[in-house]
């Protein structure tokens, strides 16, 4: 009996070994199969961007020195500082920081105070900072808050205290559509964005078949949609995936079979990097296509190689092509600029120049963000009456030797 | 009644695109892919679900803290080959360096959960069977047990996934009716099998094998014929935890990305399901109720026109299975021979 059990192990072992014989082989041969089955074939070699041109005459947070306010006026920042989605929030507060130092040095006459409100990027967590943000007689300005689920749960208090805020980052489009007077978008929404990405793929990347394969978030459904009628006639499947899912086997036999040559993910990356990787694994040489929710380093991280034929848009401007932005941004937070990070520092600039200009309350300064009318360090700054900017910029970005590097504006 | 509510559910949906259909070419098209990702995927649940099953064979416990044991293997297999070097794009080596590599991580691995469910034993559950606890106090142990074990994990490592490790790059072995088997699919499905022939082979031909029946069966009278209760109850523990172990590595293999202070909280789910299906206590049924569950969800989720319905559809049935057969398919038998 016990011969037997060692028989079995010894099969056991040798099975796993032809198998593996079988890889190992095959995986010599090509030339080194680090590249990656995605790298060169159907896929298109856009450059990276290396600079971007900036608005001559941007309005930057010093202003003309002169500024004189009370020494409690405040301005806050309510979002994620820790929680599974902290490093956006963290890219968006040291932007905001950068603004208000570049102020108060400027301005000796003015020190705005800056408070930070942690909201862990949770709708069920975001009603309580908001709330106590906006008891805060001081507090006059808020920037935030970055995500669109806390966006939606917090908006009313903010109505209710005549408290404005500015998000940098939050990209549902029926944010916008609440009636919110103090509600004000500082980028693209997702109805921007899905027509943005598919042009993209259609156009640059040389798309002929895309399949579309959305999460169940808020976020993932709308951007779905916009993508997929944006498509058109190049759009031939969908699919619809879970939040927590892991294995994409069966959605992946289905693009094969439908031989496409891109597939756009509308959702996060903690789905969207498992599935390029499998992708990629089961002989997938198309290109792969994300907006802004898969546009991290996390995505690079967890689908390793694979994720060398990825593309991602997002109406975020890259900071890091702005010298002096991403010079005094390393100064103080020790990192290049992220996600997000212009975003948060032009909308606290926004606010920064209402105070200068004499507007030291709530009702005061939300009748100045509305009737605002001025360049900004990463585009022009107008809104309509809804609060959405006018004529937003949708980015293109490639990953490039295991980085995001920016591709340019797309979609016009 | 149920064309009624097809055609009434939908107009529920504030999704416009079409909420259902009944895909027959897309699941012919697609069968034999879902049939051998289906049967990948089911090993591995499997392969955890045995844990499940042994432990509450013996102590009549849901182990909730086995998707733990399980995790912790896979942290095993990601801190051996980090290690060893590998990192996320496929090593260049030549076949013996990645049989012995693996080897490592497996034997880490297994180390590691089987670690996990020994210090469980020792430290949550034997403690609470020496005061005669009540079952519901174990049940909540094993809860308190699970997020205890994840938060600590937390602690540590984060909350976000570990860099992902690819191990070697599936290549084709053969086809079935034009679809590729890769050499990952088959060496886990059979690698898995043999595991579990392994144990049922063990359990119920071997001394220790038979002790564990008999305390399943009946611990008092066991004790009385002199098997030592306590030593098979922590074999029991343990063989579980080699098996969660084994899963870690094809999971790891599987699912690069999915090694998480949390990710072994689903497949917990989805095994301890699956343990139930084909009825848990009995060694064969989890064999039999991971493959099932693993095929249903896939050929579901084709069928029904999305990912979505992958849970939907394995879970329906779990309970439509349950209704004409409490027991689970196989019948709740470790105590008794057809274990």
């Amino acid at each position: 009996m016990y011969r037997k059990k060692v028989m079995t192990t010894l099969a056991a072992a040798a099975t796993l070994g032809m198998l593996l014989g079988g890889c190992a082989n095959q995986a010599a041969t090509p030339g080194g199969s680090t590249s990656g089955s995605g790298g060169g074939s159907t896929t298109v070699n856009i450059p990276a961007l290396t600079s971007i041109e900036t608005p001559k005459d941007a309005v930057l947070p010093a202003g003309n020195g002169k500024a004189t306010c009370p020494s409690t006026t405040t301005l806050a920042y309510i979002g994620a500082e820790t929680g599974a989605n902290a490093q956006l929030g963290i890219n968006i507060f040291n932007g905001i920081q950068l603004a208000i130092n570049q102020h108060n040095k400027a301005n000796a006459g003015c020190q705005v105070q800056f408070k930070k409100f942690d909201t862990e990027g949770d709708p069920n967590k975001a009603t309580g900072p908001v709330t106590q943000a906006t008891k805060e007689a001081d507090i006059i300005g808020v920037v935030g808050l970055p995500f669109s689920g806390e966006s939606k749960a917090t908006g009313n208090i903010f109505e209710q205290q005549g408290l404005v805020h500015i998000t940098p980052a939050a990209t549902n489009p029926t944010l916008t559509t609440n009636g919110w007077k103090t509600f004000f978008r500082g980028l693209g929404n997702d109805a921007v964005q899905g027509p943005a990405a598919a042009k993209f793929m259609t156009g640059k990347l040389g798309a002929k078949k895309v399949y579309v394969v959305q999460d169940d978030s808020d976020y993932g459904i709308g951007l779905g949609k916009t993508t997929s009628d944006g498509l058109g006639s190049a759009l031939i499947g969908t699919d619809k995936v879970t939040t927590g899912q892991k294995d994409f086997s069966v959605t992946i036999s289905k693009i094969m079979n439908a031989k496409a040559d891109a597939v756009f993910y509308s959702g996060y990356y903690a789905e969207g990097a498992p599935f390029d990787q499998q992708l990629v694994a089961k002989g997938f040489t198309g290109t792969f296509v994300g907006p802004d929710g898969l546009k991290d380093d996390q995505f690079i991280k967890q689908a390793g190689s694979a994720s060398a034929n990825a593309f991602f848009t997002c109406p975020c401007i890259p900071g890091e092509l702005i010298p002096t932005f991403e010079s005094a941004y390393k100064a103080l937070a020790n990192a290049e600029p992220g996600t997000y990070s212009i975003e948060g520092y032009d909308a606290a600039t926004v606010l920064l120049a209402g105070i200068d200009a004499g507007n030291q309350d709530r009702a005061k300064l939300v009748n100045w963000v509305k009737t605002y009318d001025k360049d900004g360090l990463s585009k022009h700054y107008k809104w309509d009456d809804k609060g959405e900017l006018q004529a937003p910029t949708v980015y293109g970005y490639k990953v490039e030797n295991g980085k995001i590097v920016p591709i340019g504006a797309i979609g016009q | 009644m149920i064309p009624t509510l097809l055609t009434v559910l939908p107009a529920l949906s504030t999704d416009d695109n079409s909420w259902i259909t009944f895909d027959i070419p897309s699941l012919m098209q697609n069968f034999w892919s879902a049939t051998f990702d289906g049967l990948t995927f089911g090993s591995i649940y499997a392969l955890v679900a045995l844990g499940y099953t042994l432990v509450y064979g013996v102590l009549n416990l849901i182990n909730f803290a086995h998707s733990e044991v399980f995790i912790m293997g896979c942290y095993g297999v990601w801190f051996t080959l980090s290690f060893l070097g590998f990192g996320p794009s496929a090593p260049n080596l030549s076949l013996g360096s990645i049989v012995v590599n693996l080897l490592l991580a497996l034997i880490v691995a297994v180390c590691a959960s089987a670690l996990t469910a020994f210090v469980l034993e020792r430290l949550a559950y034997k403690p609470l069977r020496k005061r005669n606890a009540p079952r519901l106090v174990f049940l909540i142990t094993a809860i308190g047990a699970s997020f205890t074990i994840q938060y600590t994990i937390f602690l540590v490592r984060g909350p976000v996934p570990e860099q992902a490790l690819t191990m070697f790059k599936p290549t084709p072995i053969f086809d079935v009716f034009g679809t590729i088997v890769d050499s990952q699919q088959l060496l886990i499905v059979i690698a898995a099998v043999i595991m579990m022939v392994v144990t049922e082979r063990f359990i119920s031909k071997s001394r220790t094998g038979r002790g564990i029946r008999a305390v399943a069966q009946d611990p008092d009278t066991a004790t009385l014929m002199g098997v030592n209760k306590e030593k098979i109850i922590i074999t029991t523990f343990v063989i579980g935890g080699i098996l969660a172990g084994a899963a870690a590595l094809f999971y790891v293999m599987k699912i690069p990305s999915g090694v998480q202070y949390n990710g072994g909280f689903i497949l917990g789910i989805k095994a301890f399901a699956a343990a139930v299906l084909g009825g848990i206590g009995n060694v064969r049924g989890a064999l039999l109720g991971g493959l099932l569950l693993g095929l249903i969800g896939n050929y579901g989720q084709i069928l029904l026109g999305n990912s979505q319905w992958t849970d939907v559809v394995a879970f329906v049935v779990l309970v439509l299975v349950l209704l004409l057969r409490p027991e689970g398919i196989l019948g709740t038998s470790l105590g008794r021979s057809r274990a």
